[in-house]
């Protein structure tokens, strides 16, 4: 089909006013970034704003349900659930990002090399990637975990190792169908180096398709934390984290004490949530064909 | 049999609602064949849809009435829809392999078209698809009711994709630029194959096209098309040899043909006078004996089998040949992306053939040999601004920064005819003629000597390509480059080009100055080529000079 030719394009807006068009027009991107905003602040600021110390044990206040001064009640050890799920949020955060920060550049890094080579170079690589992705991933990071010891930054290589093989098959496919296309000719026609040509004129163009999965990951990667600390790997009580609350919550949700267990799941599901519908608004603000 | 009334066509868009078809009406009698010519935008592809109603999602027909024997296209059920496309109305569209189901065999896709109406039972339908085959003078149908798409060439999926839209025996065939991107060989046999079956079954039918001289070829009568209305209809060779409006006889003076020039393709009022120019003697590119050989699956790929051709100082060379005739290798190896495997590229006495590709980026020769691409959208970074396109050779090569940088962009900008505020847009932007102005600007930033054309205008409606050519011819005056012209088209190579070289299967079979090959070619697939252009009707020329002639006389 024969399109128009653009007549009037509006002059070029900044960044700015382009995020004020995208999140203007999809509401739940609005949403989502709202969200994401609260997360980003709670994680910020939550440990100066929460009302108690999340680590201050009393146990004349145990197990009480939400109230007035514990909106969210109060644990077995009479700790607010309010200020630890806050407080929570920034060690969540902290993992989930860190971890998908190092799958995206290792990730690109070795996907791009396989999409733009090819060769054996690329075969070689695909059977890696092949081999993680054989693995069922959450047992896959546990073993990582056990074997590499029980702290935190080894759930952050964990996680990071399991996600690389989505990020290196996604930058793979982006970077070959435009290997041979004609800006990337005409950069070398420029006196470009393959690999200027590479990391400066085709990877950025994989960038859109990255956003969406670095969105989907970051929610993913949050879950994959705090499910390693449900099963008592990687975070340690009594360190407020959401994984390990919906853990000991979860022994006392039998007994009619479903708070406790409630709010960090409650709260975790919604990074999650976020984070997913967060991946499309992204997308948007990265494509400069979306700045019409 | 088919009346269109005051068709509106609008579609909802980030900006509003946009009319693409602005109240059109058109009558199509049993038996005829009606040709719609327009250029890129101009609705006529929004027209089949509409009456066939598989609009775009947003699209949707704003006013008039579609009536096709009877009945109301515009008011009918889906249900009632499904029945008429392929049974009554069936549609060819441009590009056939996107039409063919890449994992069916093609004798399988037939079958499912038609056991879909009821046309075969189980038992039948494959002897049904291989007579379908067969119509379209596929050999040896047999064997082909096996083949997937990716194994036949792109004329046979055309051929393919013309059985399955005949195999219903509809009355009426809708082709939407059915031969857009076949070599121009495929494209006469396919539409003299597709003319035949029209006429044998007596069908009516619909061609949409931008090719101006296709359509009047083909069409008993043309509607042509701008901005969402029809401007001119009439008998097509009515219409060819005497345009009455305006943008029609801007279409057709644009259209390449023999006998014109390339300043006589723009409109009267629009022709800037010519540059004297002539080119030198003095030979640039010597290329000997150049061969390229892949390693293919089934032993090696001969793509380019020795060829020896020379390129003056300020002289184009038209390199002409249909695909895979090796023209597209030739011009990588030249322009030292792909390392040959045997023979001499000497410029100015150089051999380049000697410097790996891989080191050529860093050679001080980059700059003299220079490429405009294909396809401009393609050949344009989507994440770089045109100022950006154009200034990246600048930076890396001529190592220019700031303000110099900024005045020889803008200078670039100028030269090339892009208005200077267009440099900050992105690609998707700009339209197709301003992309191709980027591409060219970019090209020729550091005064290359040795310009490769690798079909510059392919993309373009042929108002944009004949202002292209012209920018092209005026900037080699301008500026002494020398050009080698890759096309298909040799009416297009014939208004640039001093020499022409014409191949195929990887060896050159002619060569000579262009006049000569057109008027006089010498080796039989010249002939085939200059034949299968298509002939529109004879123009009579509506000159103040003629006319006083034909009075005189």
């Amino acid at each position: 089909m024969t399109t128009a030719t653009p007549t009037s394009v509006p002059t070029q807006g900044g960044l700015w006013a382009h995020l004020v068009y995208v999140l203007r027009d999809n509401p739940v991107t609005l949403l989502s970034f709202g969200l994401f905003a609260f997360f980003i602040g709670s994680a910020v600021l939550g440990p100066y704003l929460v009302p108690y110390d999340p680590l201050a044990t009393n146990s004349a206040i145990a197990l009480q349900p939400p109230n007035f001064s514990h909106w969210f009640g109060t644990d077995n050890l009479g700790r607010d659930v309010f200020s630890r799920v806050i407080v929570a949020t920034r060690l969540d955060l902290s993992i989930s990002i860190a971890a998908v920060a190092l799958s995206f550049v290792i990730g690109s890094v070795l996907g791009a090399i396989a999409g733009y080579w090819g060769g054996w170079l690329d075969a070689v690589l695909n059977r890696v990637f092949d081999t993680i992705m054989a693995f069922p991933l959450f047992v896959l990071a546990m073993g990582i975990v056990a074997a590499l010891g029980n702290t935190i930054e080894n759930i952050v290589y964990a996680t990071a190792i399991i996600n690389i093989p989505f990020y290196a098959r996604l930058v793979r496919a982006e970077v070959n169908i435009r290997r041979e296309s004609g800006f990337a000719l005409a950069a070398r026609l420029s006196g470009n180096s393959h690999w200027r040509v590479l990391a400066f004129h085709i990877f950025p163009n994989a960038l859109p398709p990255m956003m969406v999965q670095v969105s989907l990951n970051l929610g993913w990667a949050i879950l994959n934390a705090a499910g390693l600390s449900f099963i008592g790997l990687g975070v340690r009580p009594p360190e407020p984290e959401w994984g390990i609350m919906v853990a000991q919550g979860a022994d006392f949700v039998v007994s009619g004490h479903w708070w406790v267990a409630l709010f960090p799941g409650l709260w975790l599901m919604l990074a999650v949530f976020t984070f997913n519908l967060m991946g499309d608004g992204l997308r948007d603000i990265v494509d400069p064909r979306r700045r019409t | 049999m088919l009346s269109i009334k005051d068709l509106a066509v609008g579609f909802r868009t980030r900006r509003g609602e946009v009319q693409a078809v602005r109240g059109i009406s058109l009558e199509l009698a049993k038996g005829e064949t009606l040709g719609i010519v327009g250029e890129s935008g101009s609705g006529k592809s929004v027209t089949s849809f509409a009456l066939m109603r598989i609009l775009d999602a947003g699209g949707s027909i704003t006013a008039g009435e579609v009536t096709y024997s009877g009945i109301d296209l515009r008011r009918a059920s889906e249900k009632d829809m499904r029945t008429i496309r392929g049974r009554e109305i069936s549609m060819i569209f441009q590009n056939p392999r996107a039409a063919l189901n890449p994992i069916r065999k093609v004798g399988h896709q037939i079958e499912d078209v038609l056991r879909q109406h009821a046309r075969a039972t189980r038992g039948d339908a494959r002897e049904k698809a291989i007579q379908a085959l067969r119509d379209v003078r596929i050999n040896n149908p047999e064997a082909r009711y096996h083949a997937y798409p990716f194994e036949l060439s792109g004329g046979m999926c055309q051929r393919i994709v013309i059985a399955l839209a005949l195999a219903c025996d509809p009355r009426l065939l809708i082709a939407d630029e059915p031969t857009t991107g076949l070599d121009i060989t495929t494209q006469k046999a396919v539409m003299d194959l597709s003319q035949e079956l029209i006429r044998e079954r007596g069908m009516a039918s619909i061609l949409i096209t931008h090719d101006l001289g296709l359509a009047a070829q083909y069409c008993d009568r043309l509607a042509v098309m701008k901005d969402g209305e029809i401007v001119e209809t009439g008998p097509a060779e009515a219409v060819f040899a005497n345009p009455q409006h305006d943008y029609t006889r801007r279409l057709v003076e644009a259209t390449p043909r023999p006998d014109a020039s390339v300043r006589s393709l723009l409109p009267a009022d629009r022709r800037p006078p010519e540059i004297d120019y002539t080119p030198s003697d003095q030979p640039l590119l010597e290329v000997r004996d150049l061969r390229k050989t892949y390693a293919g699956k089934a032993g090696p790929v001969h793509a380019v089998k020795g060829i020896s051709f020379t390129v003056n100082q300020g002289q184009s060379v038209g390199l002409v040949g249909e695909s895979g005739c090796g023209k597209s290798t030739t011009s990588s190896m030249l322009v030292r992306l792909l390392d040959p495997t045997e023979g001499q590229i000497l410029y100015q006495g150089n051999d380049l053939a000697q410097i790996p590709a891989e080191q050529f980026g860093k050679h001080p020769l980059r700059g003299d040999i220079q490429m405009v691409f294909q396809d401009a959208t393609d050949s344009l970074n989507p994440r770089h601004s045109a100022g950006d396109c154009i200034a990246e050779p600048l930076r890396r090569l001529a190592g220019l920064r700031g303000k110099a940088l900024r005045e020889r962009v803008e200078e670039l900008a100028e030269l090339t005819g892009l208005p200077a505020n267009l440099l900050s847009r992105f690609p998707h932007q700009l339209s197709g003629g301003q992309k191709a102005r980027v591409g060219i600007a970019r090209a020729i930033a550091l005064d290359p000597k040795f310009l490769i054309l690798d079909e510059p205008t392919a993309a373009l409606d042929v108002s944009i390509q004949a202002v292209i050519l012209n920018l092209l011819a005026d900037l080699r005056a301008r500026l002494g480059m020398s050009y080698l012209f890759v096309s298909h088209d040799l009416n297009v190579v014939r208004l640039l080009c001093d020499e022409v070289i014409v191949m195929q299967d990887g060896v050159i079979v002619e060569a000579g100055p262009a006049e000569q090959v057109m008027s006089a070619p010498q080796h039989p697939y010249t002939r085939a080529l200059l034949s299968a252009a298509p002939r529109p009707p004879e123009r009579v020329l509506v000159t103040p000079t003629l006319r006083e002639v034909q009075s005189a006389l």
